[in-house]
């Protein structure tokens, strides 16, 4: 499971202060402490609160001064994560995230070519989130199409079927699951898979135990990459389990020590 | 019609560590010759696909007794040497090539001579003179007594990088802790199970000692006698080991002499196995075989016993990694 961690966001307080400070501190705490769990990747956004390419470029430079993992730019805005990348110092980049709006593809697929970056691929399209499996399906082989076109890889392109409050949409669900399920057969070696863990627990009385569960879930399904809350060590653990029951490890009475390790936890 | 012939190679994420043993002068020992195993990209000698640094190397057995046990056709060899470890030693490696010799203190067993720990030692330090290859030292096997007898030996050969074994999941502490004290490399023991060796390891992390000086064995069945059960760990856990499993990333010791040498293939007399052949060339083959089977399995270190067998393995190892002959 591909871990992407998700709390250095300006959509958190202590982040969006830090980032109209000019206060690398809480920044690059989050990324150590991130990083200190097995992060794989950690996820960079400025929020809402900027629009501003140079707020990325600062935000990106201050986590590649903390640590050495690879990152994560999250943007709507085409200009933004160009700056991200930009200040990239040679390690790897996920990009998150281009939709299958035409418009939104013919900018964002060509800079993940150019960066050598892997892509996040949002099944939505210009009408908005899909309410079904079928255009979960449809916007994302939209997506595949286009980026194995401009040269990707499988193993770079991230579909992610869109994740929906469970306490709001319930029925979307299984449509998540089943999506998931389609993706796999996209492509031998299939895409990765990944989903913003966060979105279902929104609002709910069991956040994280409702996260966990998914996660388990969706694994079964194919899912092998969350946004998500990489300090919840019950999330980790569900997913270090999951992991064994799917046979991708190998049993040891120390396996969850042994999912850390792998991972380069500290 | 020209037929695609579909790409087979695998881009395998992880790597076997590397494990050196002995030391020479420049690190504090006084070994003439060092071994570096493991390192491995890929599949065993799957050269197509992936880097072999450092090819599998064969340990021969001495012990600090007369062997006596051994059936006749593999004393026979030793027996002007035997009782004499260090000329027992010396014969493996200049007569026959060892690139480790693999001292196992069985005289310390209990139930046998019950030697005490300083004569252990002694007979460690008269191996360690009499050749210049490094040393695997083995303990009797009881429990109690190996964790009385290996501070004197770890002590005795302190600064040297031997290989000292075994931990296992029950009785690890004295010997992580003497192999960080003295400076030697640790074998990892397990009962023919992938899940009690990869907790093994986890285990001796957990007590300080880094994986990366840890060799794996995940105990040895001869031919005939539980060798595919053993096989199938081995291929597991190096798959594992390539995927990325680091706990599973250790060069692998197959301890064969010991089994091959109890198996009734490799002991009875054409007397009594009339049709079978002579055992005296029938043991060494049963060896060979059982050795060239864990070559291909993954082996990185192969304990063994009969100067033949050994020369045919590694003959086996020069052509698996395509070092003259047909490969």
């Amino acid at each position: 499971m591909i871990l992407i961690a998700e709390r250095i966001n300006a959509g958190f307080k202590d982040i969006a202060d830090a980032l109209r400070e000019r206060e690398k501190g809480p920044v690059q705490e989050w990324a150590r402490r991130q990083a200190g769990q097995g992060a794989d990747y950690l996820d960079v956004n400025i929020g809402a609160i900027s629009k501003e390419p140079s707020d990325m470029r600062w935000m990106v430079e201050a986590v590649q001064e903390a640590v050495s993992t690879p990152i994560c730019v999250d943007s709507t805005r085409v200009e933004v994560l160009k700056a991200g990348l930009n200040a990239g110092d040679g390690r790897p980049f996920l990009i998150n995230s281009t939709t299958a709006d035409p418009g939104k593809l013919e900018q964002v697929v060509p800079l993940a070519a150019e960066h050598g970056a892997s892509l996040i691929g949002v099944a939505m399209d210009q009408r908005g989130s899909p309410q079904d499996v079928d255009r979960r399906v449809e916007n994302a082989a939209q997506i595949f199409a286009v980026a194995t076109d401009a040269g990707l890889s499988p193993e770079q392109i991230f579909l992610d079927p869109i994740l929906m409050p469970v306490r709001f949409m319930q029925e979307q669900g299984p449509n998540v699951l089943e999506a998931i399920t389609q993706y796999t057969m996209l492509s031998d070696p299939p895409p990765h898979i990944s989903v913003g863990l966060s979105n279902i627990r929104s609002q709910t009385s069991q956040k994280k135990l409702i996260a966990r569960t998914f996660a388990v879930m969706a694994m079964a399904r194919g899912l092998d990459a969350a946004i998500c809350d990489v300090m919840d060590d019950g999330l980790l653990d569900a997913i270090a389990t999951a992991e064994l029951v799917l046979n991708k490890e190998i049993y040891s009475d120390a396996y969850l020590k042994a999912f850390r390790m792998k991972k380069g936890a500290s | 019609m020209a037929m695609t012939i579909p790409e087979a190679k695998r881009n395998w994420t992880g790597k076997i560590n590397s494990v050196t043993i002995g030391a020479g002068s420049e690190d504090g020992g006084t070994r003439t010759s060092v071994i570096t195993v493991g390192g491995a990209t890929s599949l065993p000698f799957y050269h197509f696909e992936g880097e072999f640094p450092h090819r599998p190397v064969v340990a021969m057995e001495v012990w600090d007794v007369p062997a006596e046990e051994w059936p006749e056709v593999v004393q026979e060899p030793f027996a002007d040497v035997m009782g004499d470890p260090g000329a027992w030693a010396q014969k493996c490696v200049e007569e026959h090539g060892a690139d480790l010799i693999a001292l196992r203190l069985q005289g310390c067993d209990p139930s046998g001579a019950d030697r005490s720990p300083e004569e252990a030692a002694k007979a460690a330090r008269a191996v360690l003179e009499a050749v210049g290859v490094p040393l695997v030292v083995w303990g009797c096997g009881n429990v109690d007594k190996d964790n009385d007898v290996f501070p004197a030996v770890a002590e005795a050969l302190s600064g040297e990088n031997c290989l000292l074994g075994t931990i296992t999941e029950d009785n690890y502490k004295t010997l992580t802790a003497l192999g960080t004290a003295y400076g030697h490399k640790l074998i990892a023991e397990s009962p023919v199970d992938i899940n009690i060796a990869k907790q093994v390891n986890i285990l001796a992390l957990d007590a300080g000692y880094p994986m990366e000086n840890l060799v794996m064995y995940p105990s040895t069945g001869a031919l005939g006698y539980g060798i595919e059960y053993v096989y199938s760990i081995m291929e597991r856990s190096r798959i594992a080991a390539l995927q990325g499993d680091k706990a599973m990333a250790l060069p692998i010791l197959c301890d064969l002499g010991v089994q091959v040498w109890k198996a009734k293939e490799a002991r009875a007399s054409a007397d009594e196995l009339p049709g079978w052949g002579d055992v005296a060339a029938r043991g060494p083959m049963w060896e060979a075989a059982t050795a060239y089977t864990y070559l291909v399995a993954g082996a990185d270190v192969l304990v063994m016993r009969h100067p033949q067998a050994v020369r045919a393995t590694r003959k086996a190892i020069e052509r698996l990694m395509g070092e003259g002959g047909q490969s």
